[in-house]
C-alpha cells in the first residue's frame, strides 16, 4: 500500500472553517466520526449507512436548493458502490456541489481490506470519464486546501479525490443519534430558507 | 405503443397536485409518457438515473431540503433499490413515494418480466412497506393522495403498484 503524507483528519481540519459555511453530507464510518471529533454543526448530515448514496443525497439537496453550497465528503469504498451516480452528477451538473472523495485505498472500518483503488482504479479519471469537467487528485494538505478553495469559487460541479492515509479514529459510534442529526439538519435547512442572509 | 396516455396524465396531475416537484426515473415502457410529462412540465424537475437506488438518495436529499419527490420505476428498479430503501429511507424516516409499474402479472408477454413480477409484493411485505394497487383511472387521484398522506404522516416509504389494467390499453 502506498504511503501518503496526508491524514484525512488533517484534511478535514484544513477546510473546516469553509465547511461551517456550507451544507455538508458525509458517508458513514471514519469520515463522520472524524468530522464530529472536530465539531458537529447543524449543517452537517452523516449518512450512517446506504453506502454509495451520499453523493445522490447531496445531488438531491443541490437540485432542490440551488442557492445552497453543498459539500459531499465521500470515500473510495462508497463511490465504488455507486459509480453510476457519477454519470448522474455529471448529467445534471449542479453548480453548487463539490464532491470530495477521501481515497485511502481500503475499507478501513471493516478491517482495512484493499479497494480497487489500491490496484490502480482511478476515481478522478472515472469522474472525468463520467463527464464531470472539473476533477483532480491531490496528495498533500496544501494542494487539497487550494483545490477546495478554488472549487468554492468556481461555481461548477467539482470532484476532488484526496489520497489519504488508511488511518482512522478509535471508534466510529458517536453520541449523536442518527435521527437527532436528521431532524436537526432538516430544520436547519428550513431555517436557512426563511432567513437566507442570516448564515 | 398502447401505453395509456390518459392514465399517465392522471398520475402526473395527481402527483403534481399533492406537491411533488422532483421526479427520479429510470424509464421503462409503461412509464414513457409519465416520464415525459415530468420532463416537459415547467414546474417539475426530472432526474434520469443510471440505477434506481440513486433515486432513494436523491429523494432523501430533496426531502431534507424541503422539496417533495416521487420515484418512478418498474419492479426490477424497486428490487435494485432495496438496500437504499432500508438503510437510507427507513433508517432515517424519509417519506418516499414510489410508483412501481407492476410488470410480470397476468397478461405479461415478456418472459424476462415474470420473475420480478412474482416477488414484488412479497418483498414489499417483508420490508413492511404499505402499498396499494391502482387498476382503474378513476382511482388514481385519491389513491395517490392517500399514499402521499401516509408517506408524510408516517415518515416512511410507501408504494403504489401501477397495474396493467391502468397502464396498458390493448385493443
Amino acid at each position: 500500500m502506498t504511503t501518503t503524507p496526508m491524514r484525512r483528519l488533517d484534511a478535514l481540519q484544513a477546510i473546516y472553517a469553509e465547511l461551517e459555511q456550507c451544507v455538508v453530507v458525509t458517508i458513514m464510518g471514519a469520515v463522520a466520526a472524524e468530522l464530529q471529533s472536530i465539531g458537529h454543526r447543524p449543517n452537517f448530515f452523516y449518512l450512517q449507512h446506504a453506502m454509495g448514496l451520499a453523493s445522490s443525497l447531496g445531488l438531491g439537496i443541490a437540485l432542490a436548493r440551488p442557492e445552497l453550497p453543498v459539500i459531499v465528503l465521500d470515500g473510495d469504498g462508497s463511490v465504488l458502490m455507486n459509480l453510476g451516480g457519477l454519470t448522474t452528477l455529471a448529467r445534471y451538473r449542479p453548480r453548487n456541489l463539490i464532491h470530495v472523495v477521501f481515497d485511502n485505498e481500503s475499507l478501513l472500518s471493516v478491517g482495512g481490506f484493499p479497494t480497487a483503488t489500491a490496484t490502480g482504479s482511478d476515481i478522478a479519471a472515472m469522474a472525468d470519464g463520467a463527464g464531470i469537467r472539473r476533477t483532480s487528485t491531490v496528495r498533500t494538505i496544501d494542494t487539497f486546501r487550494s483545490a477546495f478553495t478554488e472549487a468554492r469559487t468556481a461555481n461548477d460541479l467539482t470532484c476532488i479525490v484526496a489520497k489519504v492515509d488508511a488511518v482512522g479514529p478509535a471508534a466510529f459510534v458517536t453520541d449523536l443519534a442518527l435521527l437527532e442529526n436528521r431532524y436537526q439538519f432538516q430544520r436547519h435547512l428550513r431555517e436557512l430558507r426563511q432567513a437566507p442572509t442570516s448564515n | 405503443m398502447p401505453v395509456s396516455v390518459t392514465s399517465s396524465r392522471l398520475l402526473f396531475d395527481a402527483l403534481k397536485g399533492v406537491g411533488v416537484r422532483l421526479f427520479s426515473a429510470l424509464p421503462e415502457t409503461w412509464l414513457v409518457h409519465l416520464v415525459r410529462f415530468a420532463e416537459d412540465d415547467g414546474d417539475t424537475t426530472l432526474v434520469r438515473l443510471a440505477k434506481e437506488e440513486e433515486g432513494v438518495g436523491i429523494s432523501a436529499g430533496a426531502h431534507l431540503a424541503g422539496v417533495k419527490s416521487a420515484m418512478l420505476m418498474q419492479n426490477h428498479g424497486f428490487l435494485a433499490s432495496v438496500n437504499g430503501i432500508v438503510s437510507c429511507a427507513q433508517l432515517y424516516r424519509i417519506p418516499l413515494l414510489m410508483l412501481i409499474s407492476d410488470r410480470g402479472s397476468f397478461g405479461e408477454r415478456d418472459p424476462w418480466q415474470t420473475e420480478g413480477g412474482g416477488v414484488t409484493v412479497h418483498v414489499l411485505d417483508a420490508l413492511r412497506i404499505p402499498f396499494d394497487r391502482i387498476d382503474s383511472p378513476s382511482h388514481v387521484a385519491h389513491k395517490v393522495a392517500k399514499a402521499h398522506t401516509l408517506a408524510y404522516s408516517g415518515s416512511r416509504p410507501v408504494a403504489l403498484l401501477l397495474d396493467r389494467d391502468l397502464m396498458w390499453e390493448e385493443s
